[in-house]
């Protein structure tokens, strides 16, 4: 190619070298960066995503902690077999304010992202403790050890800032009920209107059966509130995108 | 540096003209294959920006001429097993349950697709092999102790509406007092009729209190579980004299229950949109595993 050995022109002037250099680094620069600035538009607008509450926050942190996410993903993809075993398809609003996102790329055991609501508390609970119990043919380790770890919520409230300065819209209001929704939610007696108010589809609930807050509470409260934010029924999805 | 050498004999290679200290740096072309395959990669990928969505640009990506999404792919790939299965599905809403059994063709389908329900939403809690897990009182389905009946159409709206969830208002719904835990009952009567209960599976340890035990049952227990201890399945209230046990028949497990009072839940299959069509095909093959009534 004849062109191409026309290099020696550039190679020699080290002005005109710099000026294109600058050029193609600008060019591939703006290709990769640029649309960044516009990943705002592949989020859907969705009614009923909402920030975690306190103690589905801190269950998230334990699902975390624990590296749930290594053999379960919460990402159920557009395709048939999917949708048929796992509900409607995940949409990348009902991540938005996971920081960071629990998708997974593994799945040993199934998939989380519309676990919630699915099983009773109880049946958590029994599966955690002894997967074995209730699915025989489970390879998931016991998590019994969480009944015995209380949470006192003392880092909630420096979790929820953390979030909020990375956008995780809480306000004002939540940051000053953090400690009394912690200890509402586990607590069926306890006055749930304002957590209900602020934390809509929360499930409130003695989830382990035992007074005070575990980190199986915590954990079996976030694993029940997922995927059930968005109500498909009124909810119709842009089909093309 | 010097001029580049072209003048090669046949077999040499082409150097780039760069020479230092007799060191000349070869300028060997890429195979053709390897470059020719390179460029099919150029045009390919700019026919596929053209014909597919690509490049993202203010409010979306741009959409490419085929029109195609992954969501589009999904819907109409969902709607043509739907079409394919619909003159079936239809078939069993409109069938009366008890004369699915008289259409084989019918009666398989259902069978087939309430296998597949059951194994994508029951058998993490009744079991793989619907024998349910006693440990954590998910009831057995093969047998033909019923909690809350065992007719196809009582089938059916168990799994319609489920048991005890806060979802759906027409869930089956029950709850036993706590005896114990609310000091209903001292722990010496929940002991008796602990023994009570036991003496009607002919398995009391202590027979001396089965008398006081049948006086507190008849007094606390019977309203729902029956003077006979027979229950009742309008609300759920298990029968106490089959030997069958959903938590477990021993002195221990019993005087939990009393004690605390146990009952599960079970979600609202409707409400978490189970189809009309794939709960009557999941009901009839419960009712078809060999407990069903």
């Amino acid at each position: 190619m004849a062109f191409l050995d026309k290099h020696k022109a550039i190679e020699t002037h080290a002005t005109l070298l710099l000026v294109l250099s600058f050029l193609v680094v600008t060019i591939g620069g703006l290709v990769q960066i640029v649309p960044l600035f516009y990943l705002q538009n592949t989020i859907e607008n969705v009614e009923g995503v909402r920030p975690y509450s306190p103690l589905e926050l801190a269950g998230r942190e334990i699902y975390i902690r624990e590296g749930c996410y290594v053999c379960h993903s919460q990402m159920i993809r557009p395709m048939r077999d999917e949708v048929e075993r796992y509900g409607h398809y995940s949409l990348a609003a009902e991540s938005q304010y996971d920081h960071p996102f629990q998708w997974g790329s593994k799945r040993t055991g199934p998939d989380l992202a519309r676990v919630g609501g699915k099983y009773s508390n109880l049946w958590h609970v029994e599966h955690l403790t002894n997967p074995e119990a209730v699915v025989p043919e489970s390879v998931m380790p016991k998590y019994g050890f969480l009944l015995d770890r209380p949470l006192d919520g003392k880092y909630i409230l420096d979790s929820m800032k953390a979030n909020k300065l990375v956008g995780v819209p809480y306000t004002d209001e939540d940051l000053a009920n953090a400690q009394a929704d912690f200890a509402a939610q586990v607590d069926p007696d306890a006055d749930t209107t304002g957590l209900m108010a602020r934390y809509p589809k929360a499930v409130v609930a003695n989830f382990d059966g035992v007074a005070g807050v575990s980190e199986m509470d915590a954990l079996v409260a976030y694993l029940q509130v997922l995927g059930t934010m968005v109500d498909f029924s009124t909810f119709k999805p842009d089909a093309s995108r | 540096m010097s001029a580049k050498q072209t003048n090669r004999k046949p077999g040499e290679v082409e150097t780039t003209g760069h020479v230092w200290d007799g060191i000349e740096e070869l300028n060997n072309p890429l195979p053709k294959w390897w470059l020719y395959i390179f460029y099919i990669t150029i045009v390919f990928s700019i026919v596929y920006a053209i014909l597919y969505p690509a490049w993202p640009m203010l409010t979306r990506a741009t959409p490419g001429l085929l029109g195609y999404s992954t969501r589009g792919a999904l819907a109409a790939e969902m709607e043509r097993f739907d079409a394919q299965q619909q003159p079936m599905r239809d078939k069993l809403v409109a069938t009366p349950l008890d004369q699915v059994q008289n259409d084989p063709e019918l009666l398989q389908f259902a069978q087939d697709a309430g296998a597949a329900v059951f194994r994508t939403n029951c058998a993490q809690c009744h079991g793989s092999g619907a024998a349910g897990v006693q440990a954590g009182g998910f009831p057995n389905l093969l047998d033909d102790d019923w909690l809350w009946g065992g007719t196809l159409d009582d089938i059916v709206t168990t799994v319609t509406h489920g048991v005890r969830n806060t979802d759906d208002p027409d869930a089956r719904y029950s709850q036993m007092p706590a005896f114990g835990k609310d000091g209903l009952l001292t722990p010496e009567q929940v002991g008796a009729v602990v023994q009570y209960v036991m003496s009607f599976s002919n398995a009391a340890t202590d027979p001396g209190l089965v008398d006081e035990g049948k006086q507190i049952f008849a007094d606390n227990c019977a309203a729902c579980h029956g003077e006979d201890g027979k229950g009742d399945r309008a609300q759920g209230a298990p029968n106490l004299t089959d030997a069958i046990w959903l938590y477990g028949g021993d002195q221990a497990t019993l005087t939990n229950t009393v004690t605390n009072a146990r009952f599960g839940v079970m979600p609202s299959w409707s409400m978490r949109g189970m189809s009309e069509s794939d709960i009557r095909a999941v009901a009839l093959y419960v009712h078809g595993l060999g407990g069903g009534e």
